[in-house]
């Protein structure tokens, strides 16, 4: 296992009372496993990878659980001992490559300076590395570009250089939080094929956050599908997408569009997800459920067994 | 009768430099041409869609329809009563400062109605308490509908929605969508339809036209299009969208990138990344027949 | 709750002076010479008729001071209010329409700027006593103070202003209202303005800091108000002469009205933003 969260809580106190924007989730991600991580805005997706990785926003705060990476827990370290794991054995992608890059520096430094600070090579063999990465992420003619400023480029290849970027020093752990929202459908295409295989050639382990299915279908291994800051489903993708077992699954694959349906009308989950000052008692879903039943308004419900995937409802429970 | 016709409509925009800039480098004036020679009609009831991706000037056409811009060249006809729109982001399609009540009632300054904003909140699956409201004490999916009802207030025919649903997210988008649909049944409404999201597009058009770098590329009914797409930018369009079927088929790797509007390629404006082009391809800038504009369709090669 | 306490008695014994004040500062007749030069109340000399002591005409400092600072603040709160409106509504349009209009209001400013606001407001001073007979000067030197410093200060606004409007125009609230068919005028109006007097009114709250003490250099200088009517820049001058001699009561008094009068307004400016933006409601 690269990455362990043991029942993680993120909790950010405000004037108002302290709010829970991750309740309690645990899952694993093997080397070579792409998880997604799906939900809604507002589910938690970005703040439970923001806070594997250490950047949390104060007040934000990990107020309880363990983050493990290849067996070390990583959530309790000092600030200057999570930064160095955090460029070495953590690469991260953000959605924006425009702001995710220095425009003041161009694109060789930023590599070089990445690969300097966590490997032990000298400026020759840096620069060597650097190219290296800009071919293999499929960047034109790299030492011509070599020199060029990130506004030189267009947001797919800023995507690409920024991919770069998070695996310069070869980290086992690769967090993408939404990489292809701000590209084009079909630079989309391309992206996520990128990461897909050079995860794969790596053995890391990457974690992709994003609201879009469709990404999660083509690219991960399982998913994990979040609700109001907690696991809806976690299982392979395969299932998951095609034989949800939690209802709130089942609304989410319903309501999007697909080419090949006949469907004139999409599902509707009526209402939104509640915000996090008023998460219902019990399942956090329930209000919304169209099967929902007495026991989901009282007892929260732990992920359960429901065949190859976990649910977190009530309908799996044995007894 | 058409409800909307368009004949060449072109639109440039100037994005030279300063004057003086110019004057002492030297520079010469540029034009940015983001819509080039389009033409279509729009029949009463029915949905059209415009799908492309960024730089591709459906946007720049449904300012066009609305008034926003003027044409820089060709016509614009419309035989329809009035015309209003809906913006994508939901955020700052609303004035911040006013209460929705003034907000829906703007339109009815200039259209005889009679409805009543309670009338309209209620239609768009508001309750007349949200009048009272301002915009910030709304979620973004409760915001378009604001913007639904504000446009229903107008007593449209033609209703322009620019990525109507493109910043909600996916439970909220088949609220807002089935609304539409909804209220287009129930009121007779025609829409054009401007996005990025095939899949969205497949659910709500009736024809589609696809755009690349201002022009129209293809044009042709919903079904035909996704089941029998003809010219190479829409099939590699379809291919990119990732496939919730997992269906495991193989797709062509999508070549390249979208060239810079400012210096378009010669001839047919997607030959550099397409896998049928030919010497044909990069002089001549194909004609519009038959619903489709590509030379290698034209001869029959594909 | 304090500063609001403390800018209403302050604002309101300034504008209630002519009522409130012990003596009337600017009737010659009522002055007395032999009450000249005496200490404030508390220490030795000093009478309770003359709380704060009296200056070298023998008017009562407190009493200054209270008109004073109605003329200075009554000068301020119109040379601001002139600048705002021409500044905003210049703003607007500059922002609005770009262009030619665009470009000359913007180059019109960028020279003006050059200048001091001082300068500028010396300059139009000049201009009036010169093309005005010297009977009317004092007449008309309040009105004229007004002006000047009134079209020293618009261009802060107009900047502010056209920044904000060049970014509200390309929201999309703005562009549906030309879809529903709102003239110009009318989005610039309604729509638009609202939106960007935010942070034109607190800067027109701290400039009216800036107006009154731009007065009281004025009336330190000489070229403000006229003699026969002090404002609290005349006091500190007037005061600054005898400082050295003993006589300290005359200019630190006024000194420290001022510095409070100031103070209060900017609170106040403070306390007007926040109760007037709707998201704090």
């Amino acid at each position: 296992m690269i990455l362990e969260v043991d029942h993680l809580k993120v909790q950010f106190p405000t004037r108002r009372g302290t709010l829970t924007a991750v309740d309690d989730i645990s899952f694993s991600i093997a080397a070579g496993e792409v998880l997604g991580v799906v939900g809604e805005s507002g589910a938690g997706k970005s703040i439970t990878g923001m806070a594997v990785i250490g950047l949390l926003d104060p007040p934000g705060r990990i107020a309880a659980g363990e983050v493990r990476l290849e067996g070390q827990r990583i959530d309790n370290l000092p600030h200057e001992a999570l930064r160095r794991i955090r460029g070495r054995r953590i690469g991260v992608i953000f959605q924006d490559p425009l702001t995710s890059l220095n425009p003041l520096y161009t694109i060789g430094q930023q590599l070089e300076e990445t690969i300097l600070t966590h490997l032990p090579l000298n400026r020759t063999q840096a620069r060597e590395r650097a190219l290296s990465l800009l071919r293999e992420v499929g960047i034109p003619a790299p030492e011509a570009r070599y020199g060029n400023y990130p506004h030189h480029f267009s947001g797919g290849m800023r995507q690409r250089v920024v991919i770069a970027l998070a695996l310069a020093a070869e980290p086992r752990l690769l967090i993408a939080d939404e990489p292809t929202t701000a590209l084009d459908v079909s630079i989309q295409a391309q992206i996520i094929a990128l990461i897909k295989r050079l995860a794969a050639e790596r053995g890391a382990a990457v974690m992709l956050i994003t609201h879009d299915m469709g990404v999660i279908a083509e690219t991960a291994h399982r998913v994990a599908v979040m609700y109001a800051g907690r696991i809806a489903e976690i299982g392979p993708v395969r299932d998951v997408i095609h034989a949800p077992r939690h209802p709130y699954t089942a609304g989410l694959m319903g309501s999007i569009p697909r080419i090949s349906s006949e469907q004139r009308r999409l599902v509707q989950i009526d209402g939104a997800m509640p915000r996090l000052n008023a998460i219902p008692p019990g399942c956090a879903f329930n209000p919304r459920c169209p099967k929902r039943f007495e026991r989901c308004g009282v007892e929260r419900p732990a992920l359960l067994d429901a065949g190859t995937s976990r649910a977190a409802c009530w309908l799996h429970a044995s007894t | 009768m058409h409800l909307l016709k368009l004949e060449s409509v072109s639109r440039d925009f100037d994005v030279s430099r300063p004057w003086l800039n110019r004057v002492i480098e030297r520079e010469p004036r540029r034009l940015l041409r983001a819509v080039d020679r389009v033409s279509f009609e729009v029949t009463k009831g029915e949905t059209l869609a415009l799908v492309g991706e960024s730089g591709c000037g459906k946007s720049t056409v449904a300012r066009l329809i609305v008034g926003l811009h003027a044409p820089s060249e060709g016509r614009l006809e419309f035989h329809g009563r009035s015309m209003q729109m809906i913006f994508q982001d939901p955020y700052a399609s609303l004035n911040p400062r006013w209460r929705v009540r003034k907000i829906i009632a703007e339109p009815m300054m200039f259209v005889k109605t009679e409805k009543t904003i309670d009338e309209l909140l209620i239609q768009v699956g508001l309750s007349p308490d949200d009048a009272e409201r301002y915009p910030h004490e709304f979620s973004g999916g409760q915001r378009q509908r604001i913007s639904i009802a504000r446009a229903l207030a107008g007593e449209p025919d033609l209703l322009i929605c620019d990525e109507p649903t493109s910043a909600l997210d996916v439970s909220v988008q088949a609220q807002i969508l089935n609304l539409m649909a909804e209220l287009q049944e129930r009121l007779g409404l025609t829409y054009v339809f401007i996005s990025h999201n095939l899949a969205v597009v497949s659910l709500v058009a009736d024809r589609v036209g696809v755009m690349y770098l201002g022009r129209v590329v293809e044009l042709a009914g919903s079904a035909a299009l996704f089941a029998r797409p003809r010219h190479p930018y829409t099939r590699m369009l379809l291919d990119a969208v990732p496939d919730l079927e997992m269906s495991g088929k193989s797709r062509t790797p999508v070549a390249g990138e979208v060239p810079n509007p400012l210096a378009p390629p010669s001839g047919c404006a997607f030959h550099p990344r397409c896998p049928h082009a030919n010497e044909r391809c990069r002089r001549e800038v194909p004609a519009f027949i038959n619903g489709v504009a590509c030379h290698a369709v034209e001869e029959g090669r594909i | 709750m304090m500063a609001a306490a403390l800018t209403l008695i302050c604002v309101g014994a300034a504008v209630f002076s002519p009522w409130l004040a012990p003596q009337n500062p600017f009737d010659a007749a009522a002055l007395d010479l032999n009450a000249a030069f005496k200490p404030p109340a508390w220490v030795e000399g000093g009478e309770h008729a003359f709380l704060l002591g009296t200056d070298n005409q023998g008017r009562d400092i407190l009493s200054t001071i209270m008109h004073g600072a109605r003329i200075s603040l009554g000068v301020g709160l119109a040379s601001v209010a002139l600048a705002l409106v021409l500044g905003v509504s210049l703003g607007l349009l500059s922002g609005y329409l770009g262009g030619r209009l665009d470009a000359f209001l913007m180059r019109v400013a960028d020279v003006q700027l050059s200048f001091p606001a001082i300068l500028i407001a010396l300059l139009i001073d000049g201009v009036a006593r010169v093309a005005l007979p010297s009977e009317r000067h004092d007449e008309i030197a309040i009105p004229v103070l007004i002006l000047s410093i009134g079209l020293a200060g618009w261009v802060h606004y107009a900047r502010t202003v056209r920044g904000s409007t060049m970014v509200e125009r390309e929201k999309e609230y703005v562009q549906a209202a030309r879809v529903i068919g709102r003239r110009p005028l009318a989005i610039m109006l309604s729509h638009v303005l609202p939106n960007v007097m935010g942070p034109v009114l607190v800067l027109a709250t701290i400039n009216i800091g800036t107006a009154i003490i731009t007065e009281a250099t004025l009336s330190f200088l000489g070229v403000g108000v006229p003699a026969t009517q002090p404002s609290l820049g005349t006091l500190i001058r007037v005061g600054n002469e005898f400082l050295l001699s003993g006589e300290w009561w005359i200019t630190v008094f006024p000194g420290a009205a001022l510095v409070i009068l100031v103070l209060s307004v900017n609170l106040l400016g403070d306390w007007l933003r926040d109760a007037l933006n709707p998201r704090l409601r």
